[in-house]
């Protein structure tokens, strides 16, 4: 079961691990809103290691001004579940 | 590594002199040298890999849209699973998420992959070379309007900008505004009026 869902509140984790990821520096540490589930896909950074983790996958949305400090945009990102962790309120 | 590319010339090196793509496919040259000369991919691997690419085409998009635009129905099918709806059309989006995003009056997306060049080529053809720049992946997630203004799409202010990052499993395909005065337009003309780039959205139609 997804851990997540559409309005959740969730922060992409801070962290910069020593293999593979697929987590962009541009949104660490920032809180966004999912969007969407996408489905159970299999992690990059387990099967770079030759482990086969299926997690969802949240597309997540984050604010330009949150980002970057300006830009009224919006940015989804994709995010495999353990990139993730509860973020309600904090936003 | 020895740097030799004495065996591993595909014939797309040279001949573009001053390109500014030049840097990126020796680049790839050097990489894909490298990747065979350590078993990790032999060459024709590769070769299947870039004609998997090459069966797919922007036509395939463009017959998507106009059916999305002449037909509500397939439009609400079509954002809602992209994969089943395409094959209503006869084509396949496999290994991937399909997920198509419509413009509004409101609402305009905008593609891109910051972490590498995601596309859905097995259904759209290769990407755009500009889809690949540094500049264009590092831009477009934080200043979309000023990117679009280069492609020289100048949006109302009133218009939100959503910029899709495709770090997943997910392929996107932009559903453009259909253009006014289209009414009445058979499919494959209002298929001849959408562009390559409007499906990533740094056009509208």
């Amino acid at each position: 079961m997804p851990r997540f869902t559409v309005g959740s509140e969730v922060r992409a984790r801070l962290g910069d691990p020593d293999g593979h990821t697929r987590v962009p520096r541009y949104v660490r540490g920032h809180c966004g809103e999912v969007v969407g589930l996408h489905g159970d896909w299999k992690l990059p950074d387990a099967a770079v290691r030759g482990t086969l983790v299926t997690e969802p996958v949240y597309a997540v949305r984050f604010r330009a001004a949150d980002l970057w400090g300006h830009g009224g945009h919006d940015v989804i990102v994709e995010l495999w579940e353990s990139y993730l962790e509860e973020a309600e309120g904090e936003r | 590594m020895s740097g030799d590319h004495g065996g591993h010339d595909h014939g797309h090196g040279g001949g573009d002199g001053g390109h500014h793509d030049a840097n990126i496919a020796a680049r790839v040259r050097e990489l894909e040298a490298q990747l065979v000369e350590a078993g990790q991919v032999t060459e024709a691997e590769l070769e299947a890999i870039l004609l998997e690419g090459w069966s797919g085409s922007p036509a395939n998009g463009a017959a998507i849209v106009a059916r999305a635009w002449a037909d509500p129905g397939f439009r609400d099918r079509l954002l809602a699973d992209g994969n089943a709806a395409v094959g209503e059309l006869g084509l396949e989006a496999e290994g991937y998420l399909l997920k198509a995003v419509a413009n509004t009056a409101d609402v305009h997306n905008l593609i891109v992959c910051t972490l590498c060049s995601c596309y859905p080529t097995n259904l759209l053809g290769p990407s755009p070379g500009w889809y690949k720049s540094f500049a264009y992946r590092a831009r477009a997630v934080r200043e979309p309007r000023a990117v679009l203004a280069e492609f020289g799409v100048e949006l109302p202010d009133s218009t939100q900008i959503t910029v899709w990052d495709s770090t997943a499993e997910a392929r996107y395909l932009v559903v453009p505004v259909r253009p006014a005065g289209s009414d009445g337009l058979p499919e494959a003309s209002l298929a001849a009026l959408v562009t390559r780039n409007g499906l990533v959205g740094t056009a509208v139609v």
